[in-house]
C-alpha cells in the first residue's frame, strides 16, 4: 500500500472511530436521555461517516488499486490526491464544526467548498489512470 | 476468502434485503396501518443500510484484502476479528429491536437496549480500528 494510501486509511479509520462514538453517544441519549443538546451533533455524525470514513476510504483505496502506468512514477503526477486528502480533511472538520456551532454556517460552507476541491482535485489525478488493460 | 470475510459478507447481503424491505413497509406507510411509529423504523432502515450492510461489507472486505501482518497472524487477531463481527450484529439488532419499540411508548426496557446498542456499536469500531491499523501500511 503507497503512503498516500496509507494516510488516507488510517485517517478514514480515526472518523469512522469518531463517528461511530458521537453516533453512540447520540443512541444512548436516545434511550437514557442525559444530554439533549447531543441532538446538535447530528449532521457532524452523517459528515464523520460520509466523508470523512466512507469517501476518504475509497479515495485511499482507488489511490492504491486503480491501474498504474507501465514507467515511473506509476501513479502519475500525485499532487492532487495529496491535495485532495488536506481539502477533505479540512472540509470534514470545518463542516463539523460549522454544524455543531449555531452559528458557524459561513465555516460549514467553507467546508463545503474545501470538500468540492478535494474531489476536483482527486478526479484531476485519478483521470488519466482510467485506461483499459491495453493501454 | 477467509471465513471471516464470509460471514461480514454473507451477513451484510442480509441487511441490505432486511433494509430494502423495512425500506418497502416505510413507503407503504401512506396506505396501509404502521405498527410502529415510522420516526422509529426510518433511522433502523438507515442504520441497517449504512452499517449493515456497507459498513460491514466495507470490514469483510478489508479483513480479507489489506496487507498482512506476519505468517503467525496474517489478520492480526482472529479474536478481534470475530468479537468485531458479533459486537457490529449485536449492536445492529438491539437498535432495530430497540428503536421502534421505544418511539411507539415503549418501556424502559427498550430504552436500555438502545443505550446497549450504543456502547456495543462503538466498541465495533474500536476493534476494527485496533485490529487493522498495524496492516495498513507499504510492504
Amino acid at each position: 500500500m503507497p503512503p498516500l494510501s496509507i494516510w488516507y486509511v488510517r485517517s478514514a479509520l480515526v472518523h469512522l472511530l469518531i463517528g461511530f462514538t458521537v453516533g453512540g453517544l447520540m443512541l444512548a441519549n436516545k434511550g437514557m436521555p442525559f444530554a439533549p443538546e447531543l441532538w446538535l451533533l447530528r449532521s457532524a455524525h452523517i459528515e464523520l461517516l460520509f466523508v470523512g470514513w466512507l469517501i476518504q476510504l475509497g479515495m485511499g483505496v482507488a489511490f492504491w488499486i486503480l491501474p498504474r502506468f507501465w514507467t515511473p512514477p506509476v501513479r502519475g503526477n500525485e499532487t492532487g490526491a495529496i491535495v485532495s486528502l488536506v481539502l477533505l480533511n479540512v472540509g470534514v472538520w470545518l463542516v463539523v464544526v460549522g454544524t455543531v456551532w449555531r452559528s458557524g454556517y459561513v465555516l460549514a460552507l467553507l467546508g463545503r467548498l474545501s470538500e468540492v476541491g478535494a474531489a476536483i482535485a482527486f478526479a484531476s489525478h485519478l483521470w488519466p489512470r482510467i485506461v483499459p488493460r491495453q493501454s | 476468502m477467509p471465513k471471516l470475510t464470509r460471514w461480514f459478507i454473507k451477513t451484510a447481503l442480509v441487511y441490505l434485503i432486511l433494509a430494502l424491505a423495512l425500506g418497502l413497509v416505510l413507503a407503504s406507510a401512506g396506505i396501509f396501518p404502521q405498527p410502529f411509529s415510522v420516526g422509529g423504523l426510518t433511522s433502523v432502515y438507515f442504520h441497517l443500510f449504512m452499517v449493515g450492510w456497507v459498513t460491514q461489507l466495507i470490514f469483510g472486505v478489508a479483513n480479507w484484502m489489506f496487507p498482512t501482518l506476519n505468517r503467525e497472524a496474517p489478520r492480526g487477531s482472529e479474536t478481534l476479528g470475530w468479537a468485531t463481527y458479533y459486537l457490529v450484529n449485536a449492536g445492529l439488532l438491539l437498535r432495530a429491536i430497540g428503536e421502534p419499540l421505544l418511539a411507539s411508548g415503549g418501556a424502559a426496557l427498550w430504552a436500555i437496549l438502545l443505550v446497549l446498542s450504543s456502547a456495543l456499536l462503538v466498541i465495533a469500531g474500536l476493534a476494527f480500528l485496533v485490529n487493522n491499523w498495524n496492516r495498513v501500511r507499504g510492504r
